[in-house]
């Protein structure tokens, strides 16, 4: 409880010292626009926001399930065979080396400027930390574990399904929780890129016509959007890693 | 009851070309409990793994043989000091672990049985988080039953349990195990006292053969014979070196 009573009071010492520091200097509205007219903006245009919230949401959401879910399978692909791992590994080590964002106005060129360049952005970012997270995960199963499964016979993906996987539950949380920090970025750099809807695309719109306050307005409602999602992700992954 | 054969391991073992130990024969006798003592680090672990047929970081030359021919590491059922409980899983699902690891049907009516012979059938449903170190034990022992293998091999299966724990654990292994051929590696000479038909010192030149007490495991604590056994083996490994 303290933590939340920490948190309210920086933040309202931080839009305190925000507010402060625009009247005192009296900064044109377009460079820095102070948290009262921010919220007014954000106010009348809030039906606005919250329809361009919604596309950036499903993005986000879409994102993180079918990136999760490649990076699961993939995860369990690989632990399943030494030759897959030895092939498919340094790609993977590879592809995290190149900058995906510059992947963005490809996508967009061959996906074009709706949903699906953004949800393979986001889906193209979070991909390798669940596989890793989660492969990493079973590939470290107690060796214990692993000497008990052979001296009953077990069958190799039998002790993946009964041993390795659940074992490896807790890295796979933690590869989800990054993966929910990352998508909303994603989902962002292809608005950017290119799209006529989202968050991104209003930040930007906004910054072009100098609406510096809306643009703070989308940017703030990005970030509620961002803690509200790793919250609930870190609900929903709460029992993945517990014991009893 | 499926026959129950003896286990006889006869070779050398090196580490990185060093020797781990000499040539030496270790005889498990059919139906009865071989106790193996030694200093840390002689190589007792390694021989219960290699009977097992588990890697181990030695290299090993020799054989391992069953008494009737057959094949070995497919009948023995092997318990260590850490339970190796899996925290997900409840009681029930860790004492059919063998059985879900192999796609065989879960048998019930045995598992009803085992938990019964141990204790625990009220903690069939609990998971391992919630049991003491001892019933923890007592499931890895149920685990063991379950296997339904005519050779146990136990690597210091109760050395992290209580004095008194500990022995109530010895005499109710030795009790569900009766007629099966077990080997327990074990530092405590009161272990092996109790509950050594055979019982056997290794060092680095080998084994030494030590006369157990008279009667049948498990024998009880206030025994004079346990008692001197219990102090002559203890005499006998301050001696060894290590
Ligand atoms: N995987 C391994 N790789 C290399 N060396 C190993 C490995 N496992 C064990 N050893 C070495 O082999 C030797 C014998 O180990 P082992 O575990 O059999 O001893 P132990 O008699 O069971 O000892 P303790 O009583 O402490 O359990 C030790 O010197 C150990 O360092
Ligand atoms: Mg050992």
């Amino acid at each position: 409880m303290s933590r939340w009573i920490a948190a309210v009071l920086s933040t309202g010492v931080a839009l305190a010292l925000w507010q402060t520091i625009v009247t005192v200097a009296d900064l044109p509205r377009f460079i820095l626009p102070g948290p009262i007219l921010v919220a007014e903006t954000w106010w009348s245009h809030r039906w606005i926001i919250a329809e361009h919230t919604l596309v950036t949401a499903s993005e986000v959401v879409l994102g993180l399930l079918i990136g999760i879910s490649l990076g699961i399978v993939t995860a369990i692909q690989l632990a399943s065979s030494r030759a897959a791992r030895v092939v498919v590994q340094p790609i993977l080590v590879f592809t995290q080396a190149l900058p995906v964002f510059a992947l963005a106005p490809i996508l967009t060129l061959w996906l074009g400027f709706g949903l699906w360049s953004k949800i393979a952005m986001a889906v193209l970012i979070i991909y390798f930390p669940v596989t890793s997270a989660f492969l990493d995960g079973l590939m470290r199963t107690p060796q214990g574990y692993l000497d008990l499964a052979r001296t009953m016979q077990g069958h190799p993906m039998r002790i993946l399904w009964h041993i390795r996987i659940p074992a490896a539950l807790p890295s796979l949380a933690s590869g989800v929780r990054l993966a929910a920090v990352y998508a909303p970025i994603g989902a962002i750099i292809g608005e950017w890129v290119g799209a006529s809807r989202g968050l991104g695309y209003l930040m930007l719109l906004a910054n072009g016509r100098a609406k510096t306050d809306l643009m703070f307005a989308a940017m703030l409602t990005l970030g509620v959007f961002s803690i509200l999602l790793h919250l609930l992700v870190g609900y929903l992954t709460r029992n993945l890693g517990k014991t009893d | 009851m499926i026959p129950v054969p003896g286990i006889t391991l006869t070779g050398q073992a090196t580490i990185h070309g060093a020797a781990l130990f000499a040539p030496l024969s270790l005889s498990l006798d059919a139906g009865q409990w071989t106790c193996l003592l030694g200093g840390s680090g002689v190589g007792k672990s390694t021989l219960l793994r290699l009977i097992c047929g588990l890697p181990t970081g030695a290299e090993f030359t020799g054989d391992i043989r069953a008494s009737d021919g057959g094949d070995v590491s497919s009948r023995v059922a092997y318990m260590a000091q850490d339970d190796l409980l899996m925290p997900w899983a409840t009681v029930s699902q860790n004492i059919l672990l063998g059985a879900a690891l192999r796609g065989d049907p879960r048998d019930h009516g045995r598992l009803a049985q085992i938990l019964d012979r141990v204790g625990l059938t009220d903690h069939a449903a609990k998971k391992p988080s919630a049991l003491s170190g001892g019933q923890r034990q007592r499931v890895a022992l149920a685990r063991t039953l379950m296997e339904d293998k005519p050779v146990i091999l136990l690597d210091e299966p109760f050395s992290a349990l209580d004095a008194q724990t500990r022995a109530a654990m010895q005499d109710l292994s030795a009790e569900v195990l009766r007629g099966k051929t077990v080997l327990i590696v074990t530092h405590d000479p009161i272990e092996a006292a109790r509950l050594g038909d055979n019982i056997q010192i290794m060092s680095a030149e080998g084994l030494m053969d030590v006369t157990p007490p008279t009667g049948p495991i498990p024998r009880p604590v206030t025994s004079l014979d346990v008692l001197k056994t219990q102090a002559d083996l203890l005499t006998r490994l301050r001696k060894v070196p290590t």
